[in-house]
C-alpha cells in the first residue's frame, strides 16, 4: 500500500494537559504547535497545511472555525487549515487526513494537531457535552452518559469473562505509575488498588479513579514527505500503517458489546499495511478513557485473547519493564484527555519513546509503537504503527 | 450556560410518537429489528424495512447506576440505566425505575412504563417516553 513508510513524523510538541484556567484554547494549541514547530526545526512558511482535531469547541468554548481561528494565530493564515471531528478520536482522524495530504502529492509539510478546553464549564455540562457522541435521540435523550456506557461494556465483559473489579484497578494503578514519570502528565502521583476501590461510584461499577479526568490541552506534530525528512531532522520517526474504522453509534445497536467491531477493522488495516504483527510492537499508547477500555484494547489490537485482558494486567506484561509496555505516558487516565488532543498526544509519546528521548518513562530498544484512539463508545476508531526505521 | 444544548421543542416532536408509542423498524428481509426509524438495514443492506411496535418485555442485557448525573438531571439523583433486549430480540437503552439496583441483574425480566424524561425549562414542554420496570414476581 501506498503509505507504508512513505510520510516521516519529525517534530512534536505538547502542553501539559492540566486544568488550564488562564489559558484560552488559541494560546494552548499555538504553544503546543510552536514546539512541534521548533522541534522539528521547521518554520512557519514550510508549513503548507494544517489539519486540527476538536471535538467540541463550539459547545465547550463557543468557538468554531477552528481551522482558519488557530492558522491566523499561528501565523500561518493563507494555508488551507481545516477542523477535523470525530469525538475522543478526532485528532488521530487528522493525523490520518494529514498523511493522505501528503501521501496524495497535495503538500510536502504538513502541521497535525488537536486540541479541547474543557475546564471552563461545569462537570455535569461536559458530561453532557460530551454525550453527544453517543446517540443523542436514542441514548442521551433517556440520560445516558460516557461513564455509563464504558460501565454497561465493564458489567458485560465481568459477567462473560470473569474479570474482575481487581484487575480494572490495577489498569489505573500502572497507568497513575507511569504518569509520575511524565512532566506532561495532569496526575503525576501513584495511586493505590485500594484508592481506586474506595473512590466515589461514577456508574457502577466504574469509579471516579478508573475514568480519565476532564482535561485542557493541545498536542501538535509535524509530518512530512520521508524523502525529504532528513532535510530537517536527524530523528524522523516513519509511520508504517494507518486504519481507520466505524460502528454502530449506539452500543445497544452493536451484537456483542465486549468486542470493539472499529478497533479490530482498523487494527487489521494498520497491521496490515505495516506487515506488523501485534507480536512486533514494543509500546502502546491505547485509549483507557475508563480502565475498561484498556483490557478491550488488548482484546480488539490482538495483544491477549478476547476474555483475557484482565490476565495481562495481572501478569504485569504491560507494564514499564514488561513485554508491552501499554500507556508509558501514564494515558488518558493519568496523562489526561482534553479529547480532541488525544490522538495526536499518543502520536507525540510514540515518537519520543522511538526517538529514545522519554526520559525516566523510555521504553528500551523501543522499535515499532502503536497508537489506538477510539471516538464514543467505539464508533470511530484510528490505529497508528510507527516505526524507527522505514522498513 | 443558557438552554442552548437543551433539546428544543420540534426536535421532541419529530420522534414523540415512536417514543409514546415505541416504534421501531424491522427488516423484511433479514427480520431485525432496530429502535428508531430506518431507511436501510445496517445488517444486511436492504431498503424493505417497516414500522412496528417494539415488544413491551424483555431482559436486562447490561445496567449501570449513574451517579454523575449530565446537566439536565443535576438535580435528579443516581438513576438505574440500562441496555434492555426486548422479546424481539431489538435492543435499546433505557432507564429502570420501580426498584433498587440490588433488585436487578443482567437477565431481569423488565416490562415498558409510560413516564415523563424531562422538561425544557420550568415553564417549556415536558417530554416523555417508555422507561422500564421490573415485571412482578409471582401471580
Ligand atoms: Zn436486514
Amino acid at each position: 500500500m501506498i503509505m507504508r513508510g512513505d510520510v516521516a513524523v519529525i517534530g512534536v510538541g505538547m502542553t501539559k494537559f492540566d486544568e488550564h484556567w488562564n489559558k484560552q484554547l488559541r494560546d494552548l494549541f499555538v504553544e503546543a504547535a510552536l514546539e512541534a514547530l521548533d522541534d522539528a526545526r521547521v518554520s512557519l512558511k514550510d508549513v503548507k497545511a494544517m489539519f486540527v482535531g476538536n471535538m467540541g469547541s463550539g459547545m465547550w468554548v463557543e468557538q468554531e472555525h477552528l481551522g482558519s481561528l488557530l492558522a491566523d494565530y499561528l501565523g500561518i493564515s493563507g494555508v488551507p487549515s481545516l477542523k477535523v471531528e470525530s469525538a475522543c478520536a478526532s485528532s488521530g482522524m487528522a493525523f490520518r487526513l494529514g498523511l493522505m495530504s501528503v501521501t496524495a502529492g497535495l503538500h510536502d509539510v504538513v502541521l497535525v494537531g488537536g486540541v479541547e478546553k474543557m475546564s471552563d464549564v461545569t462537570t455535569s455540562e461536559s458530561t453532557h457535552h460530551l454525550a453527544t457522541a453517543a446517540d443523542r435521540e436514542w441514548e442521551a435523550f433517556y440520560g445516558m452518559t460516557f461513564p455509563g456506557l464504558f460501565a454497561l461494556i465493564a458489567r458485560r465483559h465481568m459477567k462473560q469473562y470473569g474479570t474482575t473489579r481487581e484487575q480494572l484497578a490495577k489498569v489505573a494503578v500502572k497507568n497513575h505509575k507511569h504518569g509520575s514519570y511524565n512532566p506532561k502528565a495532569q496526575y503525576q502521583r501513584a495511586i493505590s488498588i485500594e484508592d481506586v476501590l474506595n473512590s466515589p461510584l461514577v456508574a457502577d461499577p466504574l469509579r471516579l479513579l478508573d475514568s480519565s479526568p476532564i482535561s485542557d490541552g493541545a498536542a501538535a506534530v509535524i509530518i512530512a514527505r520521508s524523502d525529504i525528512a532528513r532535510r530537517f531532522t536527524d530523528t524522523p520517526v516513519y509511520v508504517l500503517g494507518s486504519g481507520a474504522a466505524t460502528d454502530a453509534i449506539a452500543l445497544h445497536d452493536r451484537d456483542d458489546i465486549t468486542t470493539l467491531r472499529s478497533v479490530v477493522l482498523a487494527a487489521k488495516e494498520a497491521y496490515n499495511m505495516a506487515k506488523v504483527e501485534p507480536e512486533d510492537v514494543n509500546l502502546a499508547e491505547v485509549h483507557d478513557c475508563f480502565t475498561i477500555a484498556e483490557i478491550l484494547a488488548y482484546e480488539d489490537l490482538g495483544f491477549a485473547r478476547k476474555g483475557e485482558g484482565g490476565k495481562l494486567i495481572d501478569e504485569g506484561v504491560t507494564e514499564l519493564g514488561g513485554k508491552i509496555p501499554v500507556n508509558p505516558s501514564g494515558g488518558l487516565k493519568a496523562k489526561g484527555h482534553p479529547v480532541g488532543a488525544t490522538g495526536v498526544a499518543q502520536v507525540v509519546e510514540v515518537t519520543l519513546q522511538l526517538r529514545n528521548e522519554a526520559g525516566k518513562r523510555q521504553v528500551s530498544n523501543a522499535e515499532i509503537g502503536l497508537t489506538h484512539n477510539i471516538g464514543g463508545s467505539g464508533a470511530s476508531c484510528i490505529v497508528h504503527i510507527l516505526g524507527r526505521g522505514r522498513r | 450556560m443558557s438552554d442552548m444544548s437543551v433539546p428544543k421543542t420540534p426536535r421532541i416532536w419529530q420522534l414523540a410518537e415512536r417514543r409514546y408509542r415505541l416504534i421501531g423498524s424491522k427488516c423484511l428481509k433479514c427480520g431485525r429489528v432496530f429502535v428508531g426509524s430506518r431507511k436501510v438495514c445496517p445488517q444486511c443492506g436492504s431498503r424493505e424495512l417497516e414500522d412496528v411496535e417494539l415488544s413491551r418485555k424483555g431482559k436486562i442485557y447490561s445496567y449501570t447506576v449513574i451517579r454523575a448525573s449530565p446537566m439536565e438531571r443535576e438535580k435528579y439523583g443516581p438513576y438505574i440505566m440500562a441496555i434492555v433486549e426486548l422479546d424481539d430480540g431489538c435492543k435499546l437503552t433505557t432507564e429502570i425505575v420501580d426498584c433498587s439496583p440490588e433488585e436487578i441483574d443482567i437477565g431481569t425480566e423488565v416490562e415498558a412504563t409510560f413516564r415523563k424524561i424531562g422538561e425544557e425549562s420550568k415553564s417549556g414542554v415536558i417530554y416523555y417516553a417508555c422507561k422500564f420496570r421490573p415485571v412482578a414476581k409471582g401471580v
